[in-house]
């Protein structure tokens, strides 16, 4: 292989939680995982198979057990704290009041979000040339948002509120995008506009992404490489050509064979 | 205009221009960091009692000494921030232990509980020196329009910086600010720090204006600034940096209006901490009843 360079690894990335006590619980197992640039991976699971823990550790949230590494770009990110990785980190959260600030409007959201790891001064947080970029930037969501730079963000509804948090975690241009179930608490139909902005965004930009869902028909028909989590280890991972023509079946297959459960028990976890 | 009505004029403009530095500190704790900070009772002296040791004690330049107020001020908020940031006190706890553990220090800065600086060089009668006037209450308002201009313009530009823009959304939503790389310990440090500047450098001004610093004179500031910023919320509905400071100034202006026309009136001076008390409580008990009333769900009381 070799022509493509690794973008993220994890090595051996162990997270327990409560350690000690009786609510102990390994929620990541030595998680081993090599990112290629430009991957969009999509990352499914039953509740507490330990995607969002992936994700958080990854963000910086809490480090790994002792041990793990997180290597993004060659580099060594592990044990630094959260404000440190986002320089490297863009993410999108499930709650689009989370990934932007309701009391401040559009141009001062996207100001704070294009420092993204930059040191931070006594400049002007926006100007001209800041309105420019941030009006090119909103303009193909075509929700015409970069009309309204003045209008708070707490005014808007959740789709748009998430299509700006997208726009925030992409604007820096991060090494990796993660997305976290992003667009599991919008209507379908919004949902199906934020997914497309999304598709648009990680495509032009050329970032690499991780997307977690629970929806296995997404997670099919998105990205180029697919990863199935169970109880804090990576049971399936699937690359491009051998997840072409997968149906919903064949995965709940794999998934019975590699967890060695039958699907049944996660059927109310998992959406078809 | 009577002469009477000049009066009360004078002083609401006076004590409203000086106080809003408090209202302004409250503000950028309460509303803008979303941090409760009760060190301003203990700041607001920290300041007097520092213009007042250097003063009347040791001879210093008034302007001198009404920036080493403000400095300590800066310094008093600043280990606020870090009890909260760094050894994890709950907010009102770390405010509540500074504004207590400031009254100590603020007696070990006078050496007394109560300094008169009646015959020292003050801020005012050096800027009626400078002119050749006498001190008088124009002169003071002019002295306070000038510092209020100048506090108003730097928080006015530095609430607009990259800086400044983070230091609002910490308050708002303090995990969007930190996974956009920014520390937010450093920000409520920051703010902590400013806004207990600026309840010092009130501090010092009224001290300075007054003519004597007392360790009690602190007590119910916090009240006072919270009642102001209340009012200004009402009268403004501030939406943007520079009506939230005007909001400031306003509500400050109107609450020594009221205030100083309650005295005049004939209220006892003795009871006005309690009806500046009820006042806030009134303001903050409004919203929850009014939508009690239309059956509108309301998240619980918080406790910490």
């Amino acid at each position: 292989m070799g022509e493509k360079k690794s973008l993220l690894q994890l090595k051996g990335i162990t997270k327990i939680f409560s350690r000690g006590t009786v609510d102990e619980v390994k929620a990541l197992d030595n998680i081993n995982l090599d990112v290629n640039a430009e991957d969009y991976i999509t990352i499914i699971g039953s509740n507490g198979a330990g995607k969002t823990t992936m994700l958080n550790v990854v963000a910086g949230v809490f480090p790994p057990e002792r041990g793990g590494k997180i290597i993004v770009n060659g580099k060594d990110i592990t044990g630094l704290s959260e404000y440190k990785h986002a320089a490297y980190v863009g993410r999108v959260y499930q709650d689009p009041n989370i990934g932007t600030a309701a009391k401040m409007n559009i141009e001062e959201n996207l100001a704070m979000a294009v420092l993204r790891g930059q040191s931070r001064g006594l400049r002007a947080a926006s100007n001209k040339q800041c309105r420019e970029l941030f009006h090119s930037a909103l303009a193909p969501l075509g929700l015409g948002l970069e009309d309204r730079l003045n209008a708070f963000v707490g005014t808007l509804s959740s789709g748009q509120r998430q299509a700006v948090a997208l726009v925030m975690a992409t604007i820096s241009k991060p090494a990796l995008l993660l997305l976290d179930e992003h667009i599991a608490n919008l209507d379908p139909r919004t949902a199906q506009v934020v997914l497309e902005l999304t598709e648009m965004i990680v495509k032009k930009e050329k970032i690499t992404t991780l997307m977690v869902t629970h929806n296995m028909e997404l997670a099919l028909k998105y990205g180029n490489r697919l990863i199935m989590m169970h109880e804090g280890r990576i049971v399936v991972d699937l690359n491009q050509e051998q997840r072409t023509g997968l149906t919903i079946n064949d995965l709940i297959t794999a998934f019975e064979q590699a967890s060695g459960r039958r699907f049944i028990e996660d059927k109310i976890l998992l959406r078809r | 205009m009577p002469p009477i009505i000049q009066g009360v004029l004078n002083t609401s403009i006076s004590e409203g221009l000086v106080y809003a530095f408090v209202t302004i500190g409250v503000f950028l704790t309460f509303r803008v960091l979303a941090f409760p900070d009760l060190t301003v009772d203990g700041s607001f002296v920290v300041g007097g009692s520092i213009v007042a040791l250097m003063i009347h004690v040791g001879g210093y330049n008034p302007f001198l000494a009404t920036i080493a107020a403000f400095m300590g001020g800066l310094a008093a908020g600043s280990i606020t921030g870090l009890l909260n940031t760094k050894l994890r006190l709950p907010a009102l706890l770390a405010g509540i232990l500074m504004m207590v553990g400031l009254y100590s220090v603020n007696l070990l800065i006078m050496g007394r509980p109560n300094t008169p600086m009646l015959r020292d060089i003050t801020i005012f009668d050096s800027v009626a020196s400078w002119f050749g006037m006498e001190r008088s209450t124009l002169l003071v308002i002019i002295v306070f329009a000038v510092i209020a201009f100048i506090v108003f313009m730097v928080l006015n530009w530095f609430l607009r910086t990259e800086i400044g823009l983070t230091l609002r959304a910490t308050g708002d939503n303090e995990q969007m600010v930190r996974s956009l790389g920014v520390d937010t310990d450093k920000n409520i440090l920051l703010g902590c720090s400013i806004s207990n500047g600026l309840v010092a450098l009130s501090g010092a001004l009224v001290a300075q204006n007054q003519q004597f610093c007392d360790v009690n004179m602190g007590v119910g500031m916090i009240v006072m600034g919270l009642a102001a910023v209340i009012i200004g919320e009402a009268l403004v509905h501030p939406r943007g940096v520079a009506s939230m400071l005007l909001a400031a100034f306003a509500g400050t202006f109107l609450y020594r209006l009221f205030i100083t026309i309650a005295l005049r009136l004939g209220l006892a001076p003795g009871n006005l901490k309690l009806i500046t008390a009820l006042l806030v409580i009134i303001a903050l008990a409004i919203p929850y009843i009014q939508k009690k009333l239309r059956h509108e769900w309301m998240p619980p009381a918080v406790r910490w």
